[in-house]
Order: structure tokens, then sequence, then C-alpha cells
């Protein structure tokens, strides 16, 4: 059995016991064969000493189990870490960031708790997946939809926390940014709702993000201050339609004018939908040459959406050599034909189909098993667009060792509102002479990014604190800011030690 | 004579009744099991391995297995208990493990003998 750190085996087996009378013994895992169910099935460290494990999970069933397992943890001196479905893979998955740590199972609480209709909200528990809300909208026929992100089976809480995004309008495919009001169980078993939560009797819990006073929802994203047990989100009422189109420019030249436009497009509200960057020779982009195109997806009433789309033609034939082309406009619901054809994130409806990219297939019938990424945010001008990419194939055999270790870079993302992201990916396998070369290429272009002013914006466990690293201004202001908080909120350090780069007091001088 | 073929007749009957009793309760076990197994592979399994494109656990098998055996799982009539147990639990390839808390012991053994049977 393996056991936390500093942690005796009596205190150990007391804690266990405790967690047993809570959730009851078979919600309590020990066991060799339980406990490797949680190991990241894409972990860079694979077999590996430095593979983060956990050393037991338990799994309640309620807030108030949760509260009670976080005491029991405090008494005990346990480090738990959540997670909600445990999917997040390539980002850590079921395993937790510092190893030896309890993992806080919350699947079990897989309650929709409310979808509101009328205005277009949900609420939901840690355990809810995108598949769970979908079925629970669709079987009610409610006219909402959900903002799934590629893999379907992913928590909608843990997606958010995550910093996850998804492929349908603006503002909700920022989950985060979607997410209107929380639950929390601190650090020290207190629990605290957020927002317009805190309002006793209150009923605009999911109405109003802001409530009164300092908000402090933005801690518990990317964060280790409690656990959420609760969360609202925003939904968008079913459109009556989706059309799009895609300008083309010839040269890096064009790159220019087109992210310009786009940014002109999306900044005025008349492109919503998630745009699809691609060309300009980069490797995921799916047209070689040097050209670059741009597809521009909007939603909405029929007829609005036709006049949105000529704007757009407008917009981008003012930019020389640019052509723009339209595809079909697409009626919702979907037709069985369009529901063939679509990419169905588009259209909120849950699925897989993203494994299929990277799994095996004819193109690639010997797959490495999983893949981790690198997603620097880079500045939306196209001039940066043109950098990034020329960057990255001035330094992709360096980096690689003169190898083709199947990295594949840079896929631009431009489904964040104002900025782009520069996708880098790393397959990963069970193979350490394969994963540590993969594990140097990584490193590599973290530090040659954060040289430009380029960092991730989430990252696997094993990476947070080398992302963190770079976010260094002024002495790395902003993480011992995060330090006192975190210490103050979670006194003893259970929650989640390590997670992002924060570290409770304990850890940070060992 | 008439009333001994009689309890004949009847204990044969008898016997005929209970045969059928103990097989229906034996195939209604194995159906309940089965039906149970299917609701669980639909819910966890069925978005990577159900029929056509879009899904990587049957395109992945389609170029393992080259037409040889069918891609999709549910088709399958050479699949055992314990190797199904063993993938659910074990993961191959981007297919990660199945915790306790997603599929229960008790589900995965529906889900095999819905894959068995």
């Amino acid at each position: 059995m393996a056991l936390p750190p500093n942690v005796s085996e009596r205190d150990f087996n007391r804690a266990l016991e405790q967690f047993s009378n809570i959730v009851g013994s078979e919600w309590v895992f020990s066991s060799d064969e339980d406990v490797a169910l949680y190991r990241d099935a894409y972990s860079i460290y694979w077999g590996e000493p430095e593979e983060r494990v956990a050393s037991g999970a338990v799994a309640p069933d309620t807030v108030e189990q949760v509260q009670a397992v976080v005491r029991a943890a405090n008494e005990f001196r346990i480090p738990l870490y959540p997670i909600s479905t445990g999917r997040n893979l390539a980002y850590g998955g079921s395993a937790p960031a510092y190893s030896g740590s309890v993992v806080l199972d919350l699947k079990r609480m897989n309650r929709v708790l409310e979808v509101n209709e009328r205005n277009a909200y949900a609420l939901v528990e840690p355990g809810v997946s995108y598949f769970d809300l979908y079925n629970h909208i669709e079987e009610r026929n409610l006219n909402v939809w959900i903002d799934p992100p590629d893999p379907g089976w992913g928590s909608v809480i843990g997606n958010a926390l995550d910093g996850g995004g998804g492929w349908t309008a603006y503002p909700y495919r920022d989950h985060f940014g979607a997410h209107c009001g929380m639950e929390v169980v601190l650090g020290d078993g207190d629990i605290v709702r957020t927002g317009m939560g805190a309002l006793p009797n209150g009923s605009t819990w999911q109405e109003n993000k802001w409530g009164y006073g300092p908000w402090v929802d933005g801690l518990f994203r990317q964060g280790n201050m409690g656990v959420v047990t609760k969360m609202g989100f925003w939904l968008m009422p079913k459109p009556e339609a989706y059309i799009s189109g895609t300008a083309t420019v010839p040269d890096d030249e064009g790159a220019v004018g087109l992210m310009d436009t786009l940014n002109l497009l999306e900044n005025t509200g008349i492109v919503n939908g998630s745009t699809q960057l691609g060309g300009g020779g980069a490797g995921g982009a799916g047209f070689g040459g040097g050209g670059w195109s741009l597809q521009v997806p909007i939603y909405g009433p029929a007829n609005v959406i036709r006049a949105q789309l000529d704007y757009c033609r407008q917009k981008f034939e003012a930019i020389e050599g640019c052509t723009f082309t339209e595809e079909p406009l697409v009626r919702i619901p979907l037709s069985p034909e369009d529901r063939a054809r679509v990419r169905l994130v588009n259209f909120g409806i849950p699925n897989l189909s993203t494994f299929s990219m990277l799994g095996r297939s004819p193109f690639q019938p010997n797959p490495a098993g999983g893949h981790i990424g690198f997603s620097p945010i880079v500045p939306r001008r196209g001039e940066d667009l043109v950098r990034f990419r020329n960057w990255y194939q001035a330094n992709a055999a360096e980096v690689s060792g003169g190898e083709n270790l199947g990295i594949i870079g840079p896929v631009f993302m431009t489904n964040w509102e104002r900025s782009l992201v520069g996708l880098i990916m790393f397959p990963i396998s069970k193979d350490p002479e394969h994963n540590s070369k993969i594990r140097d290429a990584f490193v590599r272009w973290v530090e040659l990014a954060a040289a430009e002013g380029w960092a991730e914006y989430r990252a696997p466990t094993v990476y947070q604190d080398l992302i963190a690293s770079t976010y260094d201004y002024n002495d790395n202001a902003l993480t011992r800011m995060r330090e006192k908080i975190k210490d103050a909120v979670d006194p003893n350090g259970i929650i989640s030690a390590g997670r992002y780069g924060v570290w409770p007091r304990h850890l940070r001088d060992a | 004579m008439r009333s001994r073929g009689v309890v004949l007749i009847s204990a044969f009957a008898i016997g005929i009744v209970i045969a059928i009793l103990l097989f229906s309760s034996m195939a209604t076990g194995q159906t309940a099991a089965a039906e149970r197994g299917e609701a669980v592979y639909d819910h966890w399994c069925e978005p990577c391995h159900a029929a056509g494109l879009g899904h990587p656990g049957t395109q992945s098998l389609e170029v393992k297995y080259r037409g040889e055996l069918p891609a999709v799982l549910a088709e399958r009539d050479d699949l055992t208990s314990e190797f199904v147990r063993t993938m659910v639990r074990e993961g191959i390839l981007m297919m990660a493990p199945f915790r306790k808390t997603e599929v229960t012991d008790a589900e995965l053994d529906d889900i095999a003998a819905y894959l068995t049977e």
C-alpha cells in the first residue's frame, strides 16, 4: 500500500476508516488494483519514479460527505486531489498533481440539479458529463444547447475549472466564462456559495455572476482553494440556423488583413461561431502552401445570419487577393443528412470522434497511445501568426534532436476570443525512452516560447510548475499572492497541493 | 390403470413445467444481465464502439482486423468475459481504463454478459 507523504500507516488506516464511515466502505479504494485505476493513462512519466500516483481514493455522493471527508483529511493531514469525471486526459487524467494524495473522486455526484429553459441556464454537480447534460436536455425537449468540448465524456464543471473550451457560439464556448455561481467546500470543510448564491432565499444565483463585493470565483479556476460541488452555467437557446463562409488569402501578407477583419467581425458580434484557421504551411492546417484560410460560422435566425455573412464577405473581399466562399445554410434541428456531415460539437452534440484523429487509423496504423499539448497564447495579429509559424519551423528540428518524434505543430486555434492559440501536440507512449525525448522537447518549447513572450494557458500536471515559472513578473508576485490566499483558506494544505504551481506552505520549503 | 396413467401424465406434465420454469428462470437471469449490460454499454462504450464514422474504437479495430473480425464490438461472437474485463479495467492505446465509480464491478459483469451472450 502506498502512503501519503509524511503520514504514518496507522494514521492513513484511521483516515481510510473514517472515510469508509462517511461514504461507505465500497466507495473507498486502497488496494493496489483499485488505486491503479486512478493512474494517468496519458502520463509522460508512465512507469517511471516521477509518475504522479495516488495512495487511495474516496468517492462521496453528497456535499455533506465532501465536507466530512475534507475535515477527516485535515485531522490526519491527508492530501486530497478532487477530480470530477476523471477524464481530463492529456492534463493529468484522474491522477493527482502531488504523488501520494488521496483522490477525491466526485463522479458519483452526477445530478443535473436544474435546467431552466426560460432563463437558459443549468446547475450541475461535478460528476455530470457533457453526455449526461445533453441527454437530460434532449429527453425533456428543452430549447437550450450545451457547448461540448471535443471529448463529450468530460465533466461540465471539471472542464470549466481546468480552463477548457468548446465549439459553439461565444460567450458559451469559454466554459469558465459562461459559468454563473458556484458552491465550494473550502480546505477546512467550510462551505461557501459565490455571487448571488450568498443571498439566503435568493433566486438569481445563476442569473447574475458578480453578486456583491470582491469576486472570488476565479480563485477556483485551475485553483486549489477548495472543492467545487455545484456550478451554474449559462446556456444558449437553440438557434434557428447556422451559416459559414471561408475567406482565403494567398500569402502571409494577407494574413494581416485576415486577422484584423476577424477581430472586427468578432468584436462587433457579427461572427459568433468558433472560427477555424488553416494554411500558412503550418503543421496542422490542412492545406500547405503559403496561403491562409479562415472559416467564419454564424448562429442565429436564417435571414439575419444571411445578412451577417454578406457583411463578412464585404469586409473580407476588401483584403487584397482575398476570396470568399460560402457553405450551405444549415437548419436546426439538424436533418439526418446534415447530422451525418457536420462536425457535431459545432451543433451542441457531444461525442468522442476527436480520438479518431490521434488513434489508430489507415493513416496511422501504429499510434503511440496518447498525447499532451503545449498551447501558448499568441497575439491575434497576422504578423504574430506568421512570426509564430516561422519560429516553430526554425526550431523544430533542433528541439526534436534531429529525429521525427511525431510532434505536430503548430495548429492555430481561434476559438478563444481576442487571442490565438499556437498548439503543439506531442505523442506519448508507454516507452520511457520515447517519453524521455518528448519531455526534453516539451520543456525546450516552453523555454523558447517564454523567451518570445508566449506562454501556455493550461498544462498537464507534471508541467504546471514549469509553466507557472514562466509567469514570473516582479519576482513571481502572482504566485506569491496565490500562495498567501492558499495558506489562508486551506491552512493545512489539504486540497490539490501543487495544482497549477500553487503549493501549500509546508511543501513550498520542502 | 387409468388413474395410474393420469398420475404418470401429471408427473410428466409437472416435470415439463418445472423444466420450463427452470429454463426460463435461467434464461431470464441471463437476459436480465445482458439487458442491463446493454444499457451500460450504450452509455459508456457506444460513443467509441458504435458502427459508422466518428467512432474511434470502431475505426481502430477496422484497421487492426482488416475485415477478419467485426470492428463493432457488439457484433463480435468471440469475446470472453475475462477479455472484456481486462480491456475495461486496463485500457489499451488511447482508451483509458474505467474506474469503479464509472463502471462498477457489477456493471462490468453485465457488460461482459451483453457482449458474450
